[in-house]
C-alpha cells in the first residue's frame, strides 16, 4: 500500500523512525555504560576507592572480599534494576498498526502511508490523505492533546507545501493529524507520516521534566558528608594515636614485631589513617542507598495495589509513578489543587426547581419522610419524549406529572429554558440532538427543558425552533439582551407562532427580584424560601422571569435600540438602559437549582487535610464567583470564617492596598528582619479566606510585593486564586517553595497543571476522561481526588514513618557496628585490627540484618489506616520533619556510641584474663571476635524489634531467620569442612564451638542486650509519660480499642450557605450578538465544507466548555467580546475536532 | 458478569499483603509490661549476680610477677638481657589445700599480640601442613618469610617467631627436698587447633619435611624438636606452640602452660612450701612488659573474674530502682485519658 512516495526517497531525506529513543543500552554497551554510570554516584565511586585502599598492602587492613562483595551485589541490584527500566521503556513504544502488512509503531518511518483505524491511537505527526467518511472527513479526539496550545509550539513545519506530480499541495493544519490523537467515529483513513518519534509535536512539547528529590534525600547528603567529616575525624585521632604508640611502645615492640619500612612514626600514622578509613567505612554504607531504594519500591508499590484508591468506574488504580518520593507524601505542607475536574466533575445537573411557589426535585416517601437520592432511587420515566436526553436524570414524578397536565406556569418555565439561552444545538441523525452549550450551566438547564417536552431543536439568526410537546413550534427571535458581569442576566424577546410578543429572563435572583412586577410579592416571598433551601444544598440558583410586551411600545423600544446600537460614543450605556428600561415589572416564574458535581467525598477530604494542618490553595482559571461558590461548597470557605478577603485589583497599587488593608485586620506585627529567606507562619486568632483574582496576582507575584502577598496569604486558613494562568500557577508554587520551608503538592487534571504538577515537590494527577498530560508529568496519578487523603495520610504517613524509622535504625546500626572498632583501636597500638572476624563484617548488612530492617520498612504502621483517618493530626509531626532531622540523627549516633562502649567493654572486661571451664584459653582474640559480633547482632536485633510496632508474620520470621541464619553461618564459617577447603579463608576453624559453650560467654551476650537495650525502653517510657507525643497519644488512646470495628467516618459535613446565585458562573459575554449575528450559524449541520465542527462530547451530551472558558491562554479576558470566527473555533471546538480533506 | 470483570480488570488484588492488613502484633511500651519487666529482670539479674559473685569468690588464684624489675625479685639477676641461659626459682607457700584441678599459666603484659601486622605474620596453609608453603611461605610472613640466606623459615611469621620460651618446673619442699609437681603440658590446646587446624607434614621422620628450610630466627631449636619425646606434641602440633600461636584479644593475656593433674596432686596443692624453678629466656623489658605466672582453679563460670557477677548485680539493682522510679512518675504523670488526642 505504499502509494505515492516512494520510501527511500524520503528515508534518505530524513530517515527519522518512530521509536523514540528511551532506551539507553544495547546488550553490548549494557555493561561498561551501566558501570560507568553506577560509578558516577558518589558512593559507588567511594568504594571504589577503598577497594583500591585494600589492595595496597601496607595499607589494607581488611580483605578485599569485604568491600567487594557487597559492592558487587549492590551493583549488580542496580543494573538489573537499570536494565529492566530499560526494558520496560522499549516495551511501552509498541503500538500495533495496520499497514500493508502489520508493522509495529516504532518501525514507522517518515514518508510511510499508514492506514489507521478507528479508535487507533495516531503515534505520529500525520498528514491526511484520505478516509472513509465523505469528504474524507475524521473525527478526531484530542483529549491527550488537550491544552497543547499552552505549550511552547513546536516548529511549524506547516508552513511548506508538498509538491507530487508537478503539482503543489499546500499543507496545513486542518490536514494533519497529530500523536496523541485517537480516531474516534471513523472506520479508517490513510496518512503520510510528516514527523516521527521524538520530533512530533507532543513530544517536543512535554516540557522538560526536572528530576524530583526528597527532603530526606537531601538531609542524607548533608549528613553523609557530615559522616565523611567524623569519619576523617575518627581515623585522624586513631592515626594520632597510632603516631604516639609509635614513639612510645611500638619502637620498643620491634624486638616481636619488626618494621621493614623503619620506625617511622609519622608515616606508620599516615598508613594508620588510611587503614581506618578501609575498617571505619561502615559508617556510609553502602547497602543504604539500595535499602532505601528498595523500600521506596515497596512502598510504591502499595500505593498501586490499593484498592481503596481505584476507581471502578474507570477502571483505574491508583499509580506511583515516579518510586523516589514516597516519604515526602508524609511531609506535605501546601496542597495546591486545580478546581474542574479535579475538585468538581466538571458537570453540571439540572437538580430542582421552584416553580410558581411549588419546589420540585426532593423525593418523599408515602409518609412524607424526605428521602436521600441515591442510585437505587426511581428515576423519571421520560419515555413518553422521543427526543429527551437518555442521561439525564430527575427523581421527582410530580413535575412530570405537572407537564403532563399542562400546567401554564410549568410550561412557560420550560419554554423559557428552552428559548433563552445561546446554545448551538446539533442534529446529525434525526432525533438525535447535541447541544453546545457555552456554558455547562445553560446545557444543563435547555436540556433538562429538552427532556420535559420542550426540546430545543435549532436556531437561525432571527429564529428559534422548538418542539413542544411534540409539537414544532418557531418563536421569531427579535432581540438577544445579552449577559454581561453587571446584569448577571439575560433576556430574549420573541414572538410565538401566535404572534405574541414575550420577554424571557434569568438571572440572578437578587437582580431579577429588584425587576419583578409588585404582583408577585407572595410568590417572592415563597420562592426566596425555596432559593435559600437550595443554596443551603450548594447547589446554584437563577431566577426565572417573563414579561408580555405590547407591539406598539417594543417597536418603538426597537427603534432606540437600534441607534444606540449605531451609536459610537456610550454604546454600551446606552444599550443598558435600554435593557433596564425593558426588564421591569416582569412576572416571576420559578428558580432553578444546578449542581456543579462536586466530586465524591471532596468536602470531607479536604476537612481532614485541614486538620492534618494541611493548608490547601485553590488554583483555578475559573471566575471568581465559580472558584468562591466551590470554594463554599466543598468547605475549603466557611460561613463561619471570620472574613474572606477579596483581592481583585486592577493595578499594583490597588493590590498592595488590598493586601494592606487585610494584613491590618490581622493585627500584623513585623518579625521578619532583613535578609531573612524563609518565613514562619504567623498565628493568628480567627480563621480567614482569601480570594485573588488573575490579575490582581500579576501583580501580587511581582518582586516587590510577593512577599506580603505569600504572608497575607499564608495567614489565611484558604486561599483561592481564580482566573489564573498555568504560569501563574506555577509561579504561586514556587513563590511557597522559595520562601516557606514546606513540602508542596499540585493536584490537577488538565494540560494547565502541568506546569505547577512539574514545579511543585510533588505533582499529583488525576487521571480520568480529561488529557493524559497532567498525569503524564505526575508523579502519582489516581482518578479521584477523595483518594488524596488515602495517599497522604495513609500511604504518606506511613512512608515517612517507615523511612524515619528505617534510617534511624540503620545509622544506628552500622555506627555501633563501627565504633567498636574505635574503642578496639586504644587497645591494639591503634593497629587498625578489626574487632570481627571479615566475613562477619562483609555479611553484616547484607545478610544478618538487611532483611529485619527491610521488613520493618515495608510493614511497619503506628497505628492502622482507619485509626489513621480518624486522626489526622498524626500527620503533623510529619510536617514538623520529627522523625528523621539533624537531631534525631544526632541522638542516634549518641545512641550507638553509648551501645558500641557497652559491646566493646563489656565483654573485654567479662573476658579479660578469663579461661574456659577447662582451664583452656578464651581470652584469645578469635574468641573475643566472636564475643563481641555475637553481642553485637544481638544488640541490634532487640534495639529493631524495639522500635518495631507492627509484628507481622513475615517480621517475626525475617528477624528470628536472621538470628538463625548468623548462627548457621558462622558455624558453617568456622567448620571443619570449610577450613580444609580454603585454609586461608577461614582460620576461625572452631571458634564458635570452643566458646559459645561456654555459660560466661552466653551471661556476656545477655548483659550487653541487656544493657543496650534497657535505658531506651527507660528513656521511651519516662518520654511517654512525661511528654508524650501525639503519636503516643494516639496509640495510648487506641491500646484499649484496637480490637473494636472503629467508628464510621462522619461522612454528611454540616453547611451553612447564603444563597449565592449561579448565574454567570461559567457564563461569557458576548455569545449573543454571535448568535443573531449568525456567523455561526454559516455552516451547515453536515456538509463539512468549512473546517471545524464541533458534536459535543458524547459522554455528556453537551460540551462542558468549562476548562477553555476558563482562562485564555493569551491572559485575554474570557468575557472581552470575541473577535472573529477563528478564535471562536478554537475556544468551543476542543474535544472533537472534525478534520476533513 | 463477564463484562463486569473485564471492567474490573486493574482493580488490584484484595490480599492482605497488597491492602497491608497483614495481621501483626502491636506492642506497646505500656507501664503494664515495662515496670513488671523491669522487676523481673532486676530479679533475675541480682540472683545471676549472686551466683556469679560467690562462684567467682570461690575461686583461688595464686599470681607472681618474675620480670625481675625489682631488685629484691629473684629473677631480677636474669632481667639483663646479656645474662644468657639463666635460671632463678621463685619461693612461695600454700597456706591451705589450693583445690585442684590447678591451672599453671604465665602471662604477659603490655605485650601487643592483637597487633595487626603481628597477627597477621603467620600462614595457615603452611601450619596444617603444607608442603608448598615450607618452601614459598606466604607474604603474610614477611620479614619472618626467608631469612638472610634466603632460605623459607618454617614456621614462619612473627607470631611463631616470637613463641614464649620461658620453662617453668615446680617443686613442692617438703623437709627440705624438692618433689617435682609434673605439669601436663598436653590437652592445653582447642581440640579444634590440635586435630583439624594446625597438621604436620605426612612425611617420616618428620624432620626430613624441614630439609631446605630454617628454624625461626629467635628459636633455639628447630620445630621438629619440640618436644622429641613424644611425636604427638611435636613440630606443629606441639601443645605450647599451639597455645601461643591463639594469639591474645588483649595486650594483657595469660596463657595455659600446664594442668597439675598427675598423682598426688591431682586434688590439688597441698599446703607448704613451693619452689618455681624458671629458665628466664623471654625478654620483655624492653617494651616495658611483665611475665607473670598464675595458679588457678576453675569453676563451671572459667576462670576468677568478679566483673560479670558486679556487673549482675549493680544492673539489677539499677533495673529494680528503675521500676520504682517508672512506677512513681507513671503515677504521677500518667497522662489523663480523658483530654487524651486533642480534637478528639
Amino acid at each position: 500500500m505504499l502509494c505515492g512516495l516512494p520510501r527511500p526517497s524520503f528515508a534518505a531525506l530524513w530517515r527519522k523512525t518512530n521509536a523514540i529513543k528511551t532506551s539507553k543500552y544495547n546488550p553490548f554497551t549494557f555493561l561498561p555504560l551501566n558501570l560507568f554510570e553506577q560509578f558516577q554516584r558518589i558512593a559507588n565511586a567511594y568504594f571504589l576507592f577503598l577497594l583500591v585502599l585494600q589492595v595496597i598492602p601496607q595499607i589494607s587492613s581488611l580483605s578485599w572480599f569485604t568491600t567487594v562483595v557487597p559492592l558487587v551485589l549492590v551493583l549488580t541490584v542496580t543494573a538489573a534494576k537499570d536494565a529492566t527500566d530499560d526494558i520496560v521503556s522499549k516495551c511501552v513504544l509498541l503500538f500495533p498498526v495496520l499497514r500493508l502488512r502489520s508493522e509495529k509503531w516504532m518501525d514507522v518511518q517518515v514518508g510511510d502511508i499508514i492506514r489507521l483505524e478507528n479508535n487507533q491511537f495516531v503515534t505520529a505527526d500525520l498528514l491526511l490523505l484520505s478516509s472513509s467518511e465523505p469528504l474524507n472527513l475524521v473525527y478526531i479526539e484530542t483529549a491527550e492533546l488537550d491544552g497543547l496550545y499552552n505549550l511552547k509550539p513546536a516548529v511549524s513545519p506547516l508552513s511548506r507545501t508538498l509538491t507530487y506530480a508537478g503539482q503543489k499541495y499546500p499543507l496545513d493544519n486542518e490536514k494533519i493529524l497529530l500523536r496523541g490523537c485517537t480516531l474516534r467515529n471513523t472506520e479508517w483513513c490513510f496518512g503520510l507520516v510528516l514527523f516521527a518519534g521524538p520530533e512530533t509535536k507532543l513530544m517536543q512539547n512535554s516540557g522538560k521534566t526536572t528530576f524530583k528529590r526528597t527532603s530526606i534525600d537531601r538531609l542524607m547528603n548533608v549528613l553523609v558528608l557530615c559522616i565523611f567529616g567524623f569519619l576523617a575525624f575518627m581515623c585522624t585521632i586513631l592515626a594520632i594515636g597510632n603516631c604516639f604508640w609509635e614513639m612510645n611502645e611500638g619502637s620498643q615492640f620491634m624486638v616481636f614485631l619488626p618494621r621493614q619500612d623503619g620506625n617511622n612514626a609519622a608515616f606508620s600514622a599516615f598508613l594508620t589513617f588510611w587503614s581506618y578509613v578501609i575498617i571505619l567505612n561502615t559508617v556510609v554504607p553502602i547497602s543504604l542507598y539500595v535499602s532505601v531504594e528498595i523500600i521506596r519500591l515497596g512502598n510504591s508499590f502499595y500505593i498501586d495495589w490499593d484498592r481503596k484508591m481505584y476507581f471502578s468506574r474507570y477502571n483505574t488504580p491508583a499509580e506511583a509513578r515516579t518510586t523516589t518520593l514516597n516519604e515526602e507524601l508524609g511531609q506535605i505542607k501546601y496542597i495546591f489543587s486545580d478546581k474542574t475536574g479535579t475538585l468538581t466533575q466538571n458537570v453540571m445537573t439540572f437538580n430542582k426547581c421552584s416553580i410558581n411557589g411549588k419546589s420540585y426535585g426532593d423525593v418523599y416517601d408515602y409518609t412524607g419522610q424526605r428521602l436521600e437520592i441515591t442510585k437505587h432511587t426511581d428515576t423519571v420515566d421520560f419515555s413518553f419524549n422521543p427526543l429527551a436526553d437518555p442521561r439525564f436524570m430527575f427523581h421527582d414524578h410530580a413535575l412530570v406529572e405537572a407537564v403532563k397536565l399542562e400546567d401554564p406556569e410549568v410550561h412557560a418555565f420550560f419554554r423559557l429554558l428552552a428559548l433563552c439561552h445561546t446554545v448551538m444545538a446539533e442534529e446529525k441523525k434525526e432525533g438525535e440532538l447535541f447541544y453546545q452549550a457555552q456554558s455547562p450551566d445553560e446545557g444543563a438547564l435547555v436540556t433538562a427543558a429538552r427532556n420535559f417536552g420542550f426540546v430545543f431543536r435549532s436556531r437561525t439568526p432571527d429564529s428559534v425552533s422548538i418542539v413542544e410537546m411534540g409539537e414544532e413550534r418557531s418563536y421569531e427571535l427579535l432581540a438577544i439582551l445579552d449577559f454581561n458581569n453587571v446584569r448577571k442576566r439575560m433576556s430574549i424577546i420573541v414572538r410565538s407562532p401566535e404572534g405574541k410578543l414575550c420577554l424571557y429572563c434569568k438571572g440572578a435572583d437578587t437582580i431579577i427580584y429588584e425587576r419583578l412586577h409588585q404582583s408577585c410579592s407572595k410568590l417572592m416571598d415563597v420562592t426566596t424560601e425555596h432559593l435559600n433551601e437550595f443554596a443551603g444544598e450548594g447547589l446554584r440558583t437563577l431566577a426565572l422571569a417573563y414579561k408580555n410586551l405590547d407591539e406598539e411600545y417594543f417597536n418603538q423600544w426597537k427603534q432606540r435600540h437600534h441607534e444606540a446600537s449605531t451609536e459610537l460614543d456610550n454604546q454600551e450605556s446606552k444599550l443598558d438602559e435600554l435593557y433596564e428600561e425593558i426588564e421591569k415589572d416582569l412576572l416571576l416564574l420559578g428558580a432553578t437549582a444546578i449542581e456543579d458535581k462536586l466530586q465524591d467525598g471532596v468536602p470531607q477530604t479536604i476537612e481532614q487535610l485541614s486538620k492534618a494542618n494541611i493548608k490547601i490553595w485553590v488554583l483555578t482559571g475559573d471566575k471568581q464567583e465559580t472558584a468562591e461558590n466551590i470554594g463554599y461548597s466543598c468547605n475549603l470557605l466557611r460561613e463561619e470564617m471570620n472574613d474572606v478577603f477579596i483581592v481583585s485589583g486592577n493595578s499594583p497599587e490597588d493590590v498592595r492596598q488590598e493586601l494592606r488593608s487585610v494584613k491590618r485586620l490581622y493585627h500584623f506585627k513585623r518579625t521578619l528582619g532583613k535578609g531573612v529567606k524563609l518565613i514562619a507562619d504567623e498565628l493568628v486568632n480567627g480563621e480567614y479566606g482569601l480570594v485573588i483574582n488573575g490579575h490582581s496576582l500579576a501583580y501580587a507575584l511581582e518582586g516587590s510585593m510577593e512577599l506580603e502577598f505569600l504572608r497575607t496569604a499564608c495567614m489565611c486558613k484558604a486561599v483561592i486564586c481564580c482566573r489564573v494562568t498555568p504560569l501563574q500557577k506555577a509561579q504561586v508554587v514556587e513563590l511557597v517553595k522559595k520562601y516557606k520551608q514546606a513540602v508542596t503538592l499540585a493536584i490537577g487534571d488538565g494540560a494547565n497543571d502541568v506546569s505547577m504538577i512539574k514545579a511543585a515537590h510533588i505533582g499529583v494527577g488525576i487521571s480520568g476522561q480529561e488529557g493524559m498530560q497532567a498525569v503524564l508529568s505526575s508523579d502519582y496519578s489516581f482518578a479521584q481526588f477523595r483518594f488524596l487523603q488515602r495517599l497522604l495520610l495513609v500511604h504518606g504517613r506511613w512512608s515517612y514513618l517507615r523511612m524515619c524509622k528505617f534510617l534511624r535504625y540503620f545509622f544506628y546500626k552500622n555506627f555501633t557496628f563501627t565504633f567498636v572498632h574505635f574503642w578496639y583501636g586504644f587497645f591494639c597500638g591503634f593497629s587498625a585490627q578489626t574487632v570481627y572476624d571479615e566475613w562477619f563484617i562483609t555479611l553484616y548488612n547484607l545478610v544478618y540484618t538487611a532483611l529485619p530492617v527491610l521488613g520493618m520498612s515495608l510493614f511497619d504502621q503506628d497505628v492502622n489506616d482507619v485509626w489513621s483517618f480518624q486522626y489526622p493530626q498524626l500527620y503533623i509531626p510529619g510536617q514538623l520533619n520529627l522523625y528523621f532531622s539533624k537531631k534525631a540523627f544526632f541522638k542516634c549516633a549518641l545512641h550507638s556510641c553509648y551501645s558500641s562502649m557497652v559491646l566493646f567493654f563489656i565483654p573485654y572486661a567479662a573476658m579479660h584474663n578469663t579461661v574456659r571451664d577447662d582451664g583452656k584459653d578464651v581470652a584469645d582474640y578469635q574468641s573475643f571476635a566472636l564475643l563481641t559480633q555475637t553481642c553485637l547482632l544481638f544488640a541490634v536485633t532487640i534495639q529493631l524489634g524495639l522500635e518495631m510496632s507492627y509484628w507481622t508474620a513475615v517480621n517475626t520470621f525475617f528477624v528470628l531467620g536472621s538470628l538463625a541464619m548468623y548462627f548457621a553461618v558462622t558455624f558453617t564459617m568456622y567448620s571443619n569442612g570449610m577450613f580444609l577447603i580454603l585454609p586461608s579463608a577461614f582460620p576461625f576453624i572452631g571458634t564458635a564451638r570452643n566458646s559459645l559453650n561456654q555459660p560466661n560467654m552466653w551471661l556476656t551476650i545477655l548483659l550487653t542486650s541487656i544493657l543496650c537495650v534497657l535505658p531506651v525502653v527507660t528513656y521511651r517510657f519516662l518520654f511517654i509519660q512525661l511528654c508524650p507525643t501525639i503519636n503516643d497519644k494516639v496509640r495510648m488512646d487506641l491500646l484499649p480499642k484496637q480490637h473494636l470495628p472503629p467508628p464510621p467516618l462522619r461522612t454528611r459535613i454540616r453547611r451553612t450557605s447564603s444563597r449565592r446565585s449561579g448565574y454567570a458562573f461559567s457564563h461569557a459575554q458576548g455569545y449573543g450578538d454571535l448568535v443573531t449575528s449568525g456567523r455561526f450559524l454559516r455552516r451547515p449541520a453536515l456538509s463539512g465544507s468549512s473546517g471545524f465542527a464541533n458534536i459535543g462530547r458524547t459522554t455528556t451530551g453537551f460540551s462542558p466548555m468549562g476548562r477553555s472558558a476558563g482562562y485564555s491562554p493569551t491572559g485575554r479576558p474570557q468575557n472581552a467580546k470575541v473577535p472573529d470566527d477563528t478564535t471562536n473555533k478554537a475556544i468551543l471546538h476542543k474535544n472533537i475536532l472534525i478534520l476533513y480533506f | 458478569m463477564v463484562k463486569e470483570e473485564q471492567e474490573l480488570a486493574n482493580r488490584p488484588d484484595n490480599t492482605a499483603f497488597t491492602q497491608q492488613r497483614l495481621p501483626a502484633w502491636q506492642p506497646m511500651l505500656s507501664a503494664g509490661i515495662v515496670i513488671p519487666g523491669f522487676v523481673l529482670i532486676g530479679l533475675a539479674f541480682i540472683g545471676i549476680g549472686v551466683a556469679l559473685f560467690v562462684t567467682s569468690r570461690s575461686i583461688q588464684v595464686l599470681e607472681f610477677d618474675y620480670t625481675g624489675v625489682d631488685q629484691n625479685s629473684p629473677c631480677f639477676k636474669c632481667s639483663d638481657p646479656k645474662v644468657l641461659n639463666c635460671v632463678c626459682n621463685l619461693n612461695f607457700s600454700i597456706d591451705s589445700l589450693f583445690k585442684g584441678t590447678v591451672f599453671f599459666y604465665y602471662g604477659l603484659s603490655n605485650y601487643y599480640q592483637n597487633f595487626r601486622k603481628y597477627g597477621v605474620s603467620k600462614d595457615d596453609v603452611q601450619l596444617s601442613g603444607d608442603l608448598t608453603n615450607f618452601k614459598t611461605p606466604s607474604d603474610t610472613c614477611s620479614p619472618y618469610a626467608y631469612d638472610s640466606n634466603n632460605q623459607p623459615i618454617v614456621p614462619c611469621g612473627s607470631i611463631a617467631n616470637s613463641m614464649f620460651n620461658d620453662a617453668f618446673k615446680l617443686y613442692q619442699i617438703i623437709n627440705g627436698t624438692n618433689t617435682l609437681v609434673p605439669f601436663d603440658g598436653k590437652g592445653i590446646a582447642w581440640w579444634t587447633d590440635y586435630n583439624i587446624k594446625y597438621r604436620n607434614p605426612s612425611i617420616t621422620p618428620l624432620k626430613n619435611a624441614f630439609n631446605n628450610t630454617v628454624k625461626p630466627i629467635f628459636w633455639s631449636k628447630p620445630a621438629y624438636e619440640l618436644d622429641t619425646s613424644d611425636p604427638a606434641n611435636n613440630g606443629f602440633i606441639n601443645q605450647n606452640f599451639l597455645v601461643w600461636m591463639r594469639r591474645a584479644a588483649l595486650p594483657n593475656f595469660r596463657k595455659l602452660y600446664g594442668r597439675i593433674n598427675e598423682g598426688d596432686y591431682a586434688q590439688g596443692l597441698p599446703a607448704g612450701n613451693y619452689s618455681l624453678e624458671i629458665a628466664y629466656n623471654y625478654p620483655v623489658l624492653s617494651f616495658d612488659g611483665r611475665k607473670k605466672v598464675v595458679f588457678s582453679n576453675v569453676s563451671w563460670m572459667g576462670g576468677k573474674n568478679e566483673f560479670l557477677g558486679i556487673a549482675y548485680l549493680v544492673i539489677g539493682s539499677m533495673c529494680v530502682f528503675m521500676s520504682i522510679v517508672m512506677l512513681i512518675v507513671y503515677a504521677k504523670f500518667k497522662f489523663p485519658e480523658e483530654d487524651g488526642v486533642p480534637g478528639h
